[in-house]
Protein backbone atom coordinates (compact mmCIF):
# COMPACT_ATOMS: atom_id res chain seq x y z
CA UNK A 1 0.00 0.00 0.00
CA UNK A 2 2.70 2.55 1.25
CA UNK A 3 4.82 1.46 -1.85
CA UNK A 4 1.59 2.15 -4.26
CA UNK A 5 1.38 5.51 -2.45
CA UNK A 6 5.08 6.42 -2.69
CA UNK A 7 5.20 5.40 -6.48
CA UNK A 8 2.15 7.47 -6.80
CA UNK A 9 3.79 10.44 -6.00
CA UNK A 10 6.93 10.22 -7.50
CA UNK A 11 5.20 9.58 -11.17
CA UNK A 12 2.93 12.67 -9.81
CA UNK A 13 5.81 15.11 -9.16
CA UNK A 14 7.73 13.49 -12.17
CA UNK A 15 4.44 14.08 -14.72
CA UNK A 16 3.80 17.50 -13.54
CA UNK A 17 7.32 18.48 -14.17
CA UNK A 18 6.91 16.89 -18.04
CA UNK A 19 3.98 18.62 -18.77
CA UNK A 20 5.33 22.18 -17.75
CA UNK A 21 7.94 21.22 -19.81
CA UNK A 22 6.49 19.76 -22.95
CA UNK A 23 9.33 20.12 -25.54
CA UNK A 24 10.95 16.95 -24.92
CA UNK A 25 7.74 15.01 -25.35
CA UNK A 26 6.36 16.92 -28.38
CA UNK A 27 9.87 16.51 -29.92
CA UNK A 28 9.96 12.89 -29.00
CA UNK A 29 6.52 12.30 -31.04
CA UNK A 30 7.99 14.82 -34.17
CA UNK A 31 10.74 12.01 -34.93
CA UNK A 32 8.57 9.42 -36.14
CA UNK A 33 6.19 11.56 -37.66
CA UNK A 34 9.06 12.68 -39.56
CA UNK A 35 9.78 9.25 -40.04
CA UNK A 36 6.65 8.77 -41.17
CA UNK A 37 6.68 11.78 -44.12
CA UNK A 38 10.08 11.58 -45.28
CA UNK A 39 11.39 7.88 -45.01
CA UNK A 40 7.94 6.01 -45.00
CA UNK A 41 7.45 6.93 -49.23
CA UNK A 42 10.62 5.01 -49.72
CA UNK A 43 10.05 2.07 -48.45
CA UNK A 44 6.27 1.37 -50.96
CA UNK A 45 8.44 0.36 -53.84
CA UNK A 46 10.56 -1.68 -51.67
CA UNK A 47 6.94 -3.90 -50.49
CA UNK A 48 7.34 -5.62 -53.81
CA UNK A 49 10.87 -6.40 -53.75
CA UNK A 50 11.53 -10.32 -52.86
CA UNK A 51 12.14 -10.85 -50.04
CA UNK A 52 10.22 -8.70 -48.03
CA UNK A 53 7.85 -9.63 -45.16
CA UNK A 54 3.62 -10.56 -45.67
CA UNK A 55 1.53 -7.10 -45.35
CA UNK A 56 2.12 -3.56 -46.57
CA UNK A 57 4.98 -1.38 -46.24
CA UNK A 58 2.95 0.54 -43.52
CA UNK A 59 2.30 -2.42 -41.79
CA UNK A 60 5.81 -3.45 -41.86
CA UNK A 61 7.22 0.17 -41.15
CA UNK A 62 4.96 1.69 -38.26
CA UNK A 63 5.73 -1.09 -35.77
CA UNK A 64 9.32 -0.49 -36.19
CA UNK A 65 8.59 3.31 -36.12
CA UNK A 66 6.63 2.62 -33.19
CA UNK A 67 9.16 0.25 -31.11
CA UNK A 68 12.04 2.82 -32.09
CA UNK A 69 10.19 5.09 -30.39
CA UNK A 70 9.71 3.09 -27.14
CA UNK A 71 13.46 2.54 -27.04
CA UNK A 72 14.73 5.89 -28.09
CA UNK A 73 12.19 7.75 -25.85
CA UNK A 74 13.15 6.16 -22.64
CA UNK A 75 16.47 5.08 -23.26
CA UNK A 76 17.74 8.78 -22.53
CA UNK A 77 15.59 9.33 -19.77
CA UNK A 78 18.37 8.87 -18.22
CA UNK A 79 19.69 12.07 -18.72
CA UNK A 80 17.13 13.78 -16.38
CA UNK A 81 18.04 11.17 -13.61
CA UNK A 82 21.21 12.51 -13.71
CA UNK A 83 20.22 16.43 -13.99
CA UNK A 84 17.81 15.42 -10.68
CA UNK A 85 20.83 13.52 -8.88
CA UNK A 86 23.19 17.03 -9.55
CA UNK A 87 20.58 19.09 -7.85
CA UNK A 88 20.38 16.67 -4.87
CA UNK A 89 16.92 15.58 -5.18
CA UNK A 90 17.56 12.02 -5.40
CA UNK A 91 19.54 12.31 -2.84
CA UNK A 92 16.71 14.04 -0.97
CA UNK A 93 14.13 11.55 -1.54
CA UNK A 94 16.59 8.48 -0.63
CA UNK A 95 16.51 9.94 3.29
CA UNK A 96 12.68 9.84 3.06
CA UNK A 97 11.23 6.77 4.31
CA UNK A 98 10.06 6.03 0.49
CA UNK A 99 10.23 2.55 -0.79
CA UNK A 100 13.41 2.55 -3.06
CA UNK A 101 11.94 0.77 -5.48
CA UNK A 102 9.33 3.93 -5.65
CA UNK A 103 11.88 6.41 -6.59
CA UNK A 104 12.53 4.19 -9.79
CA UNK A 105 9.06 3.11 -10.73
CA UNK A 106 7.37 6.34 -10.05
CA UNK A 107 9.40 7.87 -12.77
CA UNK A 108 9.62 4.47 -15.13
CA UNK A 109 5.80 5.06 -15.18
CA UNK A 110 5.78 8.58 -16.32
CA UNK A 111 7.89 7.35 -19.13
CA UNK A 112 5.68 4.61 -20.16
CA UNK A 113 2.58 7.06 -19.63
CA UNK A 114 4.48 9.54 -21.88
CA UNK A 115 5.02 6.89 -24.52
CA UNK A 116 1.67 5.45 -24.72
CA UNK A 117 0.35 8.77 -25.49
CA UNK A 118 2.42 9.07 -28.14
CA UNK A 119 2.46 5.76 -29.58
CA UNK A 120 -1.26 6.60 -29.84
CA UNK A 121 -0.76 9.71 -31.46
CA UNK A 122 2.04 8.04 -34.13
CA UNK A 123 -0.61 4.89 -35.05
CA UNK A 124 -4.04 7.40 -35.58
CA UNK A 125 -1.59 9.60 -37.94
CA UNK A 126 -0.47 6.69 -39.46
CA UNK A 127 -3.97 5.31 -39.69
CA UNK A 128 -5.56 8.71 -40.63
CA UNK A 129 -3.07 10.12 -43.10
CA UNK A 130 -0.64 7.65 -44.25
CA UNK A 131 -3.08 4.88 -45.12
CA UNK A 132 -2.19 2.54 -42.66
CA UNK A 133 -4.40 -0.41 -42.43
CA UNK A 134 -4.76 -2.47 -39.35
CA UNK A 135 -6.95 -4.39 -37.15
CA UNK A 136 -8.32 -1.77 -33.97
CA UNK A 137 -7.01 -4.34 -31.21
CA UNK A 138 -3.82 -5.06 -32.93
CA UNK A 139 -3.15 -1.65 -33.20
CA UNK A 140 -3.61 -1.07 -29.20
CA UNK A 141 -1.74 -4.13 -28.86
CA UNK A 142 1.13 -2.76 -30.51
CA UNK A 143 1.18 1.04 -28.10
CA UNK A 144 0.60 -1.38 -24.99
CA UNK A 145 4.26 -3.45 -26.32
CA UNK A 146 6.01 -0.63 -27.10
CA UNK A 147 5.20 1.22 -23.69
CA UNK A 148 6.18 -1.77 -21.79
CA UNK A 149 9.17 -1.99 -24.29
CA UNK A 150 9.57 1.80 -23.50
CA UNK A 151 9.38 0.89 -19.57
CA UNK A 152 12.24 -1.70 -19.84
CA UNK A 153 14.38 0.81 -21.31
CA UNK A 154 14.05 3.51 -18.89
CA UNK A 155 14.22 1.85 -16.19
CA UNK A 156 17.69 0.47 -17.53
CA UNK A 157 18.61 4.02 -18.17
CA UNK A 158 17.65 5.15 -14.92
CA UNK A 159 20.23 2.19 -13.51
CA UNK A 160 22.90 3.17 -15.71
CA UNK A 161 22.64 6.80 -15.20
CA UNK A 162 22.73 6.58 -11.12
CA UNK A 163 25.39 4.38 -11.27
CA UNK A 164 27.57 6.57 -13.79
CA UNK A 165 26.39 9.81 -12.13
CA UNK A 166 27.91 12.16 -15.54
CA UNK A 167 26.38 12.46 -18.46
CA UNK A 168 29.65 12.28 -20.21
CA UNK A 169 30.08 8.72 -19.51
CA UNK A 170 26.37 8.48 -19.91
CA UNK A 171 25.56 9.24 -23.60
CA UNK A 172 28.55 6.94 -24.96
CA UNK A 173 26.84 3.72 -23.32
CA UNK A 174 23.76 5.09 -24.41
CA UNK A 175 24.29 5.62 -27.77
CA UNK A 176 27.22 2.76 -28.15
CA UNK A 177 23.88 -0.06 -27.34
CA UNK A 178 21.15 1.41 -28.84
CA UNK A 179 22.47 2.27 -32.45
CA UNK A 180 23.78 -2.03 -32.40
CA UNK A 181 20.70 -2.60 -31.01
CA UNK A 182 18.72 -0.69 -33.77
CA UNK A 183 20.07 -1.95 -36.56
CA UNK A 184 20.43 -5.12 -35.87
CA UNK A 185 16.52 -5.18 -35.04
CA UNK A 186 15.32 -4.71 -38.40
CA UNK A 187 12.97 -1.64 -37.49
CA UNK A 188 13.64 0.42 -40.63
CA UNK A 189 14.21 -2.26 -43.26
CA UNK A 190 13.01 -6.12 -42.20
CA UNK A 191 15.50 -8.48 -41.83
CA UNK A 192 13.92 -10.80 -44.13
CA UNK A 193 16.43 -8.46 -46.73
CA UNK A 194 19.33 -8.89 -45.03
CA UNK A 195 22.33 -11.54 -45.74
CA UNK A 196 21.98 -14.87 -43.81
CA UNK A 197 25.13 -13.30 -41.36
CA UNK A 198 23.09 -10.66 -40.35
CA UNK A 199 20.00 -12.52 -40.15
CA UNK A 200 21.57 -14.38 -37.77
CA UNK A 201 22.98 -11.73 -35.67
CA UNK A 202 19.42 -10.22 -35.93
CA UNK A 203 17.67 -13.51 -34.77
CA UNK A 204 19.56 -12.65 -31.49
CA UNK A 205 18.44 -9.59 -30.50
CA UNK A 206 15.30 -9.70 -28.65
CA UNK A 207 14.26 -6.49 -30.03
CA UNK A 208 14.29 -8.47 -33.65
CA UNK A 209 11.55 -10.50 -32.22
CA UNK A 210 9.59 -7.57 -30.75
CA UNK A 211 9.07 -5.44 -33.64
CA UNK A 212 8.08 -9.02 -35.83
CA UNK A 213 5.13 -9.47 -32.93
CA UNK A 214 4.21 -6.10 -33.19
CA UNK A 215 4.11 -6.15 -37.34
CA UNK A 216 2.00 -9.79 -36.66
CA UNK A 217 -0.74 -8.19 -34.77
CA UNK A 218 -0.68 -5.83 -37.32
CA UNK A 219 -1.59 -8.43 -39.67
CA UNK A 220 -4.25 -9.50 -37.12
CA UNK A 221 -2.67 -12.77 -36.33
CA UNK A 222 -3.37 -12.33 -32.51
CA UNK A 223 -2.17 -15.45 -31.69
CA UNK A 224 0.53 -16.34 -33.24
CA UNK A 225 3.70 -17.82 -32.44
CA UNK A 226 5.45 -14.37 -32.92
CA UNK A 227 3.04 -12.43 -31.70
CA UNK A 228 3.58 -14.23 -28.39
CA UNK A 229 6.97 -14.41 -29.03
CA UNK A 230 6.95 -10.40 -28.80
CA UNK A 231 5.34 -10.10 -25.86
CA UNK A 232 6.55 -12.77 -23.96
CA UNK A 233 10.19 -10.69 -24.58
CA UNK A 234 8.98 -7.51 -24.17
CA UNK A 235 7.32 -8.84 -20.40
CA UNK A 236 10.94 -10.33 -19.67
CA UNK A 237 12.82 -7.05 -20.80
CA UNK A 238 10.77 -5.07 -18.39
CA UNK A 239 11.52 -7.77 -15.69
CA UNK A 240 14.96 -7.52 -15.96
CA UNK A 241 15.10 -4.07 -16.14
CA UNK A 242 12.89 -2.77 -13.38
CA UNK A 243 15.50 -5.39 -11.16
CA UNK A 244 18.40 -4.08 -12.82
CA UNK A 245 17.04 -0.56 -11.73
CA UNK A 246 15.77 -1.34 -8.66
CA UNK A 247 18.97 -2.81 -7.53
CA UNK A 248 21.27 0.20 -8.25
CA UNK A 249 18.76 2.44 -6.81
CA UNK A 250 18.78 0.31 -3.48
CA UNK A 251 22.13 0.10 -3.65
CA UNK A 252 24.27 2.53 -4.88
CA UNK A 253 24.90 6.04 -2.64
CA UNK A 254 23.40 8.45 -4.90
CA UNK B 1 12.61 11.21 22.76
CA UNK B 2 15.09 8.86 22.71
CA UNK B 3 17.67 10.30 25.31
CA UNK B 4 20.50 9.93 23.47
CA UNK B 5 19.46 11.28 19.45
CA UNK B 6 22.84 10.16 18.00
CA UNK B 7 25.17 7.21 19.14
CA UNK B 8 27.67 6.33 17.26
CA UNK B 9 29.47 2.80 18.28
CA UNK B 10 32.76 2.54 16.32
CA UNK B 11 31.13 3.24 12.80
CA UNK B 12 33.84 3.13 10.13
CA UNK B 13 33.56 3.13 6.68
CA UNK B 14 36.60 1.48 4.11
CA UNK B 15 36.55 2.20 0.40
CA UNK B 16 37.83 -0.22 -1.80
CA UNK B 17 39.54 1.41 -5.01
CA UNK B 18 41.28 -1.73 -7.25
CA UNK B 19 44.90 -0.54 -6.31
CA UNK B 20 44.04 -0.09 -2.33
CA UNK B 21 41.78 0.71 0.44
CA UNK B 22 41.17 3.28 1.99
CA UNK B 23 40.01 4.04 5.47
CA UNK B 24 37.32 6.83 4.98
CA UNK B 25 36.33 6.33 8.78
CA UNK B 26 38.16 4.66 11.38
CA UNK B 27 36.11 3.42 13.75
CA UNK B 28 34.46 6.78 15.31
CA UNK B 29 32.44 6.75 19.26
CA UNK B 30 30.32 9.75 20.44
CA UNK B 31 27.07 10.76 21.20
CA UNK B 32 24.82 13.69 20.50
CA UNK B 33 21.93 13.86 23.61
CA UNK B 34 18.59 15.42 22.88
CA UNK B 35 18.17 19.34 22.39
CA UNK B 36 21.89 19.75 21.81
CA UNK B 37 23.40 21.49 18.75
CA UNK B 38 26.56 19.73 17.89
CA UNK B 39 29.14 20.86 15.36
CA UNK B 40 30.95 18.62 13.27
CA UNK B 41 34.55 20.15 12.07
CA UNK B 42 37.31 18.94 9.81
CA UNK B 43 39.46 19.75 7.02
CA UNK B 44 38.77 18.27 3.49
CA UNK B 45 38.78 14.98 3.23
CA UNK B 46 38.97 13.97 7.12
CA UNK B 47 35.06 12.17 6.63
CA UNK B 48 32.43 14.43 7.71
CA UNK B 49 30.52 13.71 4.71
CA UNK B 50 31.32 10.07 5.06
CA UNK B 51 30.19 9.67 8.86
CA UNK B 52 27.40 12.17 7.73
CA UNK B 53 26.26 9.58 5.24
CA UNK B 54 26.50 6.91 6.95
CA UNK B 55 24.40 8.62 9.57
CA UNK B 56 21.62 9.30 7.62
CA UNK B 57 21.02 5.92 6.10
CA UNK B 58 22.77 6.81 2.38
CA UNK B 59 26.13 4.53 2.54
CA UNK B 60 26.23 1.58 4.46
CA UNK B 61 29.03 1.40 7.37
CA UNK B 62 32.04 -1.41 7.08
CA UNK B 63 31.96 -2.16 10.65
CA UNK B 64 30.27 -0.73 13.74
CA UNK B 65 26.86 0.52 14.37
CA UNK B 66 24.96 3.55 15.21
CA UNK B 67 21.68 4.56 17.01
CA UNK B 68 19.95 7.18 15.11
CA UNK B 69 16.76 9.39 17.08
CA UNK B 70 16.22 5.90 18.84
CA UNK B 71 16.56 3.33 15.79
CA UNK B 72 19.41 1.19 15.10
CA UNK B 73 21.01 2.16 11.87
CA UNK B 74 21.47 -1.64 10.87
CA UNK B 75 18.49 -3.36 11.75
CA UNK B 76 16.11 -0.46 10.72
CA UNK B 77 17.12 1.99 8.73
CA UNK B 78 13.23 3.13 7.62
CA UNK B 79 12.88 4.63 11.19
CA UNK B 80 16.00 6.30 11.42
CA UNK B 81 14.85 7.85 8.04
CA UNK B 82 11.38 8.30 9.59
CA UNK B 83 12.88 10.37 12.52
CA UNK B 84 15.57 12.41 10.73
CA UNK B 85 15.77 15.41 8.70
CA UNK B 86 18.99 15.64 6.01
CA UNK B 87 19.90 19.32 4.39
CA UNK B 88 22.55 18.14 1.95
CA UNK B 89 25.27 20.69 1.02
CA UNK B 90 24.44 20.56 -2.75
CA UNK B 91 20.76 21.27 -2.78
CA UNK B 92 17.44 19.28 -2.67
CA UNK B 93 15.13 20.97 -4.88
CA UNK B 94 14.16 20.51 -8.92
CA UNK B 95 15.05 23.94 -10.38
CA UNK B 96 11.91 23.85 -12.80
CA UNK B 97 9.72 22.27 -9.88
CA UNK B 98 7.38 25.66 -7.87
CA UNK B 99 9.22 25.72 -3.99
CA UNK B 100 5.20 24.89 -2.68
CA UNK B 101 5.02 21.73 -4.57
CA UNK B 102 8.57 20.59 -3.88
CA UNK B 103 8.12 20.84 0.21
CA UNK B 104 4.54 19.03 -0.34
CA UNK B 105 5.69 16.55 -2.57
CA UNK B 106 8.39 15.73 0.22
CA UNK B 107 6.07 15.92 3.31
CA UNK B 108 4.14 13.34 1.64
CA UNK B 109 6.94 10.69 1.26
CA UNK B 110 6.96 10.71 5.01
CA UNK B 111 3.08 9.98 4.76
CA UNK B 112 2.13 12.90 5.68
CA UNK B 113 -1.50 13.80 4.61
CA UNK B 114 -1.88 16.56 1.38
CA UNK B 115 -3.64 19.34 3.64
CA UNK B 116 -0.84 18.82 6.83
CA UNK B 117 1.94 18.90 4.20
CA UNK B 118 0.63 22.02 3.14
CA UNK B 119 0.21 24.06 6.57
CA UNK B 120 3.34 22.63 7.54
CA UNK B 121 5.13 24.02 4.51
CA UNK B 122 3.76 27.15 5.15
CA UNK B 123 4.73 27.69 8.41
CA UNK B 124 7.95 26.53 7.45
CA UNK B 125 7.61 29.46 4.64
CA UNK B 126 6.52 32.26 7.32
CA UNK B 127 9.52 31.33 9.59
CA UNK B 128 12.16 30.74 7.11
CA UNK B 129 11.86 34.36 5.25
CA UNK B 130 10.00 32.50 2.48
CA UNK B 131 6.63 33.95 2.19
CA UNK B 132 5.30 34.73 -1.06
CA UNK B 133 7.54 32.58 -2.73
CA UNK B 134 5.29 29.41 -2.74
CA UNK B 135 4.44 29.32 -6.07
CA UNK B 136 7.88 30.19 -7.69
CA UNK B 137 10.06 28.06 -9.43
CA UNK B 138 12.96 26.66 -7.63
CA UNK B 139 15.61 28.45 -10.32
CA UNK B 140 14.15 31.71 -9.76
CA UNK B 141 15.33 32.22 -6.04
CA UNK B 142 18.26 33.11 -4.75
CA UNK B 143 21.02 31.24 -3.36
CA UNK B 144 19.98 32.54 0.02
CA UNK B 145 16.25 31.79 -0.78
CA UNK B 146 17.04 28.16 -2.05
CA UNK B 147 19.14 27.33 1.30
CA UNK B 148 16.38 28.24 3.13
CA UNK B 149 14.00 26.44 1.00
CA UNK B 150 16.41 23.35 1.30
CA UNK B 151 16.36 23.50 5.42
CA UNK B 152 12.26 24.01 5.11
CA UNK B 153 12.32 20.76 3.35
CA UNK B 154 14.37 19.13 5.55
CA UNK B 155 12.17 20.20 8.94
CA UNK B 156 8.79 19.77 6.86
CA UNK B 157 8.05 16.41 8.37
CA UNK B 158 9.18 17.74 12.34
CA UNK B 159 11.81 15.54 13.07
CA UNK B 160 13.21 15.43 16.13
CA UNK B 161 16.50 15.24 14.65
CA UNK B 162 18.04 17.84 11.69
CA UNK B 163 21.75 16.67 9.87
CA UNK B 164 22.67 20.33 8.42
CA UNK B 165 25.66 19.78 6.17
CA UNK B 166 27.48 22.91 5.67
CA UNK B 167 24.04 25.14 5.75
CA UNK B 168 25.93 28.40 4.63
CA UNK B 169 28.55 28.03 2.40
CA UNK B 170 28.29 30.09 -0.70
CA UNK B 171 26.57 32.72 1.68
CA UNK B 172 26.88 36.39 1.82
CA UNK B 173 27.32 37.40 5.72
CA UNK B 174 23.89 39.03 5.99
CA UNK B 175 22.50 35.60 5.14
CA UNK B 176 24.56 33.62 7.14
CA UNK B 177 23.63 35.75 10.44
CA UNK B 178 20.21 35.27 9.44
CA UNK B 179 20.52 31.27 9.13
CA UNK B 180 22.07 31.09 12.77
CA UNK B 181 19.24 32.56 14.17
CA UNK B 182 16.95 29.96 12.44
CA UNK B 183 19.41 27.68 13.25
CA UNK B 184 18.79 28.30 17.17
CA UNK B 185 15.19 28.81 17.01
CA UNK B 186 14.86 25.47 16.28
CA UNK B 187 15.99 24.53 19.03
CA UNK B 188 14.71 26.93 21.48
CA UNK B 189 10.94 26.67 19.66
CA UNK B 190 11.03 23.16 18.54
CA UNK B 191 13.20 21.54 20.84
CA UNK B 192 15.02 19.93 17.80
CA UNK B 193 18.96 18.02 17.65
CA UNK B 194 21.13 19.68 15.37
CA UNK B 195 23.92 17.68 13.88
CA UNK B 196 25.64 20.06 11.83
CA UNK B 197 29.03 20.27 9.48
CA UNK B 198 30.82 23.37 8.74
CA UNK B 199 34.17 24.97 7.95
CA UNK B 200 33.50 28.17 9.51
CA UNK B 201 34.74 28.62 12.78
CA UNK B 202 32.64 31.60 13.94
CA UNK B 203 29.67 29.52 12.93
CA UNK B 204 30.54 26.49 15.19
CA UNK B 205 31.32 29.14 17.62
CA UNK B 206 28.27 30.81 17.72
CA UNK B 207 25.95 27.70 16.92
CA UNK B 208 27.23 25.47 18.96
CA UNK B 209 27.13 23.91 22.32
CA UNK B 210 29.48 21.15 21.79
CA UNK B 211 31.84 20.29 19.10
CA UNK B 212 33.22 16.98 17.16
CA UNK B 213 36.79 17.55 15.20
CA UNK B 214 37.27 14.71 13.22
CA UNK B 215 40.55 13.94 11.56
CA UNK B 216 42.05 11.62 9.13
CA UNK B 217 38.83 9.73 10.05
CA UNK B 218 39.08 9.56 13.68
CA UNK B 219 37.79 11.86 15.95
CA UNK B 220 40.73 13.87 17.76
CA UNK B 221 38.76 16.56 19.73
CA UNK B 222 35.82 17.35 21.73
CA UNK B 223 33.94 19.30 24.46
CA UNK B 224 32.38 22.65 23.68
CA UNK B 225 33.90 25.43 22.33
CA UNK B 226 35.06 26.97 25.42
CA UNK B 227 36.26 23.66 26.39
CA UNK B 228 38.19 23.68 23.15
CA UNK B 229 39.88 26.93 23.20
CA UNK B 230 40.81 26.44 27.00
CA UNK B 231 42.81 23.28 26.54
CA UNK B 232 45.04 24.64 22.99
CA UNK B 233 46.51 28.06 24.73
CA UNK B 234 44.71 29.75 26.62
CA UNK B 235 44.38 33.63 26.61
CA UNK B 236 46.43 35.93 25.77
CA UNK B 237 46.95 39.37 27.68
CA UNK B 238 48.67 42.58 27.03
CA UNK B 239 48.87 45.32 29.64
CA UNK B 240 50.59 48.69 28.71
CA UNK B 241 51.84 51.00 30.97
CA UNK B 242 52.88 54.80 30.70
CA UNK B 243 56.80 54.20 32.05
CA UNK B 244 58.69 51.44 31.27
CA UNK B 245 60.45 50.63 34.26
CA UNK B 246 56.23 49.47 35.73
CA UNK B 247 56.95 46.67 33.17
CA UNK B 248 59.53 44.98 35.18
CA UNK B 249 57.76 44.72 38.41
CA UNK B 250 54.51 43.64 36.39
CA UNK B 251 56.51 41.13 34.63
CA UNK B 252 57.49 39.69 38.47
CA UNK B 253 53.82 39.73 39.26
CA UNK B 254 52.39 38.06 36.05
CA UNK B 255 55.19 34.73 37.07
CA UNK B 256 53.37 34.56 40.33
CA UNK B 257 49.94 33.78 38.79
CA UNK B 258 48.53 30.36 38.35
CA UNK B 259 49.08 28.83 35.07
CA UNK B 260 50.27 32.11 33.59
CA UNK B 261 53.10 31.75 30.82
CA UNK B 262 56.54 33.38 31.29
CA UNK B 263 55.47 37.17 30.35
CA UNK B 264 57.61 38.81 27.62
CA UNK B 265 58.20 42.79 27.91
CA UNK B 266 58.31 45.00 24.85
CA UNK B 267 58.40 48.51 25.09
CA UNK B 268 55.57 49.46 27.83
CA UNK B 269 53.68 46.46 27.24
CA UNK B 270 53.79 43.05 28.66
CA UNK B 271 52.75 40.18 27.49
CA UNK B 272 50.98 36.59 28.66
CA UNK B 273 49.45 33.86 28.34
CA UNK B 274 46.95 32.28 31.24
CA UNK B 275 44.18 29.58 30.80
CA UNK B 276 41.49 31.63 32.16
CA UNK B 277 42.06 35.33 31.38
CA UNK B 278 38.81 36.48 33.11
CA UNK B 279 39.78 35.17 36.55
CA UNK B 280 43.40 35.65 36.47
CA UNK B 281 43.19 39.55 35.54
CA UNK B 282 40.97 40.77 38.67
CA UNK B 283 43.84 39.03 41.28
CA UNK B 284 46.43 40.50 38.80
CA UNK B 285 45.10 44.11 38.82
CA UNK B 286 44.71 43.65 42.64
CA UNK B 287 48.18 43.12 43.29
CA UNK B 288 49.27 45.81 40.94
CA UNK B 289 46.89 48.24 42.78
CA UNK B 290 48.88 47.09 45.75
CA UNK B 291 52.36 48.27 44.05
CA UNK B 292 50.72 51.34 42.95
CA UNK B 293 51.10 50.85 39.09
CA UNK B 294 48.36 51.63 36.84
CA UNK B 295 47.80 50.07 33.81
CA UNK B 296 46.43 52.38 30.97
CA UNK B 297 45.31 49.08 28.36
CA UNK B 298 44.56 46.43 29.07
CA UNK B 299 43.63 43.53 26.29
CA UNK B 300 42.53 39.85 26.47
CA UNK B 301 42.19 37.77 23.04
CA UNK B 302 40.37 35.00 23.08
CA UNK B 303 41.55 31.87 21.48
CA UNK B 304 39.71 31.07 18.33
CA UNK B 305 38.86 28.12 17.15
CA UNK B 306 40.74 28.58 14.16
CA UNK B 307 43.55 28.36 16.59
CA UNK B 308 42.14 25.37 18.22
CA UNK B 309 41.81 23.80 14.88
CA UNK B 310 45.48 24.33 13.73
CA UNK B 311 46.53 23.10 16.83
CA UNK B 312 44.46 19.83 16.42
CA UNK B 313 45.06 18.81 12.96
CA UNK B 314 48.26 20.62 11.92
CA UNK B 315 45.91 22.33 9.84
CA UNK B 316 44.38 25.94 9.43
CA UNK B 317 40.51 25.70 8.91
CA UNK B 318 40.46 28.90 7.14
CA UNK B 319 42.79 27.40 4.42
CA UNK B 320 39.92 25.06 3.96
CA UNK B 321 36.88 27.05 3.33
CA UNK B 322 38.88 28.77 1.22
CA UNK B 323 40.03 25.76 -0.91
CA UNK B 324 36.11 25.50 -0.76
CA UNK B 325 33.93 22.35 -0.09
CA UNK B 326 35.10 19.78 -2.46
CA UNK B 327 35.11 16.75 0.30
CA UNK B 328 32.33 14.99 -1.94
CA UNK B 329 34.89 13.50 -3.68
CA UNK B 330 36.12 12.10 -0.49
CA UNK B 331 32.54 10.27 -0.15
Amino acid sequence: MRFLTDTWLVFSRAMRLSLRNPVWVILGLMQPILYLILFGPLLEPVASAPGFPPGSAWQVFVPGLLVQLGIFGAAFAGFGLIAEWRAGVVERMRVTPASRGSLLLGRVLRDVVVILVQGALLSVVAVAFFGLEAPVEGLAIGVVIVGLLGGAFSALSYGAALKLKSEDSFAPVVNGLILPVLLLSGILLPMSLAPGWLQTMADVNPLTHIVDGVRAVYRGELGSTDAWLGAVLTIGLLVLGVFYGGRVFRKESA
Amino acid sequence: MPENMIESRGLRRIYKTKKEKIEAVRGVDFTVDAGEIVGFLGPNGAGKTTTLRMLTTLLEPTGGNATVAGCDLRTDPVGVRRGIGYVAQGGSTDPEARAGEEIVDHARMYGIDATVAQSNGQALFDQLDLEGLWARQCKTLSGGQRRRLDIAMGLVHQPGLVFLDEPSTGLDPQSRANLWEHVGRLRSEMDTTVFITTHYMDEADVLCDRILVIDDGAIVAQGTPDDLKRKVAGDSVILSFEQQRSTVVVAELVSRLDGATDPSIEGNEVRFQVPDGASALPVLLRAMVEHDLDATGVEVHRPTLDDVFLTMTGRSLRDEAMAGTTDQAAA
